[in-house]
């Protein structure tokens, strides 16, 4: 198989899929032209990411990283969110194949995104370790 | 209920294909160029696999070389008539858009080593105009190459009129016809056609076997140099079993062709009608000059790979022009050439259809794709954006 039985699953039953009305902070990467679009929703309280959804245009491993990648974030401090690295997400997928990496290094940028939503929405700046 | 509708990929064998096949494993193993009468009953094998191959599209036995699939029966063709153009200072090659990466990475190769290569537009239809081939054709072109239907939209080329016009030019004419023979009547006199190349297993056939079709006087050179098989054009022992196995499927389909095709016609027309009710969905190449079998579409705001995915899932094989199938960052060349923006040919579905098929697994395709496309248009940041007004529907 193309991919692994976790990525079909992730495919097939996406975790924490759909739009937040109030999200703290939303995060939008990816480009249509490239066939990826990948949106995140987090709330936030007390530093701490309670809840997270998300919203994807894309391939099947484009699905199944969005949504893995939410579950590594959910419930962590936003300093751990942005330390979340693709390979993290590739590694929890039980691997991609080779051409379709990039599609977890959306997912890692899409969360980077929302989080630097957030940090902007509060009128703070981001703080360093979370600036790319 | 798993239905295959990716008929254009490849198709199951024909029962009376592979029964063709069964002798020359473990009775008639000869090699047909053994003087021994094991190798000589191969031989009349191979010979009359090739008449009945050539029968069926109006050739005469002599003008058929087996070969490995079309792909290699495409690189060959082309790389010849570039040989044989290049020795009277004829470099120029004209192909279209739309062709099979079989035809189009040939070209690009011979391109790299000096030839200049033309590849004419075609139509929002996805048809070429024999007026653009006559535009393109000039004192120093060695060869037009157009494909006589197309493999991921089902348009028919004007081979005929091409042909004539190549004809009356003196230049050489081919076809790749991988997706035609079988499927549609193929007359090479009638229609032309100086190389024509062909695929066992896109009707019913086995895989790793195909044909291409030399006109006498058009001179053919080997890709594949050693013994003197197929007339010193395809050196190596033949694929016996194989060649038997696409004669049979071949006659099989050129025989039942007529009620095959509008059997095949009714199931598409079928598929088209319902998906064409889901909003925002167009169906890609000509609505009248397409194969029988080919149902291609583009749905809005979706990306082609997870609908396929969540198809498979449905028990649905279909195929899409999406790019994330490919491998490349790019969608389908084909959907393209139409003039369809990419975010709208990453969404493309292909089914492509059989004799095999039924009116039933119809139902049950049109059960589940507007379900999936509705799912995967709500899950879309690119869906969301167009119902929002942020993005313009193009279809």
């Amino acid at each position: 198989m193309l991919y692994s039985e976790k990525v079909m699953d992730h495919m097939q039953n996406p975790r924490n899929l759909g739009k937040m009305e109030d999200a703290d902070g939303i995060g939008q990467v990816g480009n249509a032209k490239c066939g990826d679009i990948m949106k995140m929703y987090i709330k936030v309280s007390g530093g701490i990411i309670t809840d997270v959804t998300f919203n994807t245009f894309g391939c099947g491993s484009a699905i199944a990283a969005s949504s893995m990648a939410t579950e590594l974030i959910k419930g962590k401090p936003l300093e751990d969110a942005v330390q979340l690295t693709n390979q993290a997400v590739v590694e929890a997928l039980d691997g991609l194949p080779h051409h379709k990496v990039h599609c977890s290094v959306l997912a890692e940028e899409a969360i980077r995104a929302a989080v630097e939503d957030y940090y902007h929405r509060q009128g703070l700046d981001v703080p360093g370790d979370c600036a790319r | 209920m798993y239905v295959y509708a990716d008929n254009a990929a490849t198709t199951a064998m024909s029962p009376a294909a592979c029964r063709a096949m069964e002798p020359y494993f473990q009775t008639i193993y000869g090699n047909p160029s053994s003087l021994h009468s094991v190798g000589q009953r191969a031989a009349e094998a191979l010979e009359e696999a090739r008449a009945k191959v050539a029968k069926w599209i109006g050739a005469k036995p002599e003008e058929i070389y087996f070969t490995s699939g079309g792909s290699e029966a495409d690189n060959q063709a082309i790389r010849s008539a570039a040989l044989l153009g290049a020795q009277k200072n004829k470099r120029r090659l004209i192909s279209t858009a739309i062709e099979h990466h079989g035809v189009l990475h040939t070209l690009k190769q011979l391109e790299r080593e000096g030839f200049e290569v033309v590849l004419l537009p075609v139509g929002p239809e996805g048809i070429v105009t024999v007026e653009a081939v006559a535009a393109a054709l000039d004192e120093a072109t060695a060869l037009v190459t157009v494909m006589m239907a197309n493999n991921e939209i089902g348009t028919l080329q004007p081979v005929e009129e091409i042909g004539a016009l190549c004809r009356e030019r003196g230049v050489i004419f081919h076809t790749d016809a991988v997706q035609a023979v079988g499927h549609i009547p193929v007359d090479v006199g009638r229609q032309n056609i100086d190389m024509l190349s062909l695929s066992a297993h896109k009707f019913h056939g086995p895989k790793g076997v195909g044909a291409l079709y030399c006109r006498k006087g058009v001179s053919l050179r080997p890709l594949i140099e050693g013994g003197a098989q197929e007339r010193g054009r395809r050196a190596g022992t033949e694929n016996l079993p194989a060649i038997a196995g696409m004669a049979a499927a071949l006659e099989e389909a050129a025989t039942r062709l007529e009620e095959h095709q509008s059997y095949v016609a009714a199931l598409r027309d079928q598929l088209i009608e319902g998906l064409s009710q889901i909003p925002h969905a167009k169906l890609n190449g000509d609505p009248a000059r397409r194969l029988a079998g080919n149902v291609s579409f583009c749905f809005e705001g979706i990306e082609g790979e997870s609908l396929l995915l969540l198809l498979d899932a449905k028990g649905v094989a279909a195929s899409s022009g999406s790019a994330c199938t490919s491998g490349s960052l790019d969608p389908s060349h084909v959907l393209l050439a139409l003039g369809l923006p990419h975010e709208v040919a990453h969404g493309s579905l292909r089914l492509s259809l059989s004799a095999y098929n039924t009116p039933q697994e119809m139902e049950h395709i049109l059960s589940v794709v507007p379900g999936i496309v509705a799912y995967l248009r709500d899950i879309s940041p690119v869906w969301e954006e167009l119902e929002k007004g942020v993005r313009t529907h193009v279809i």
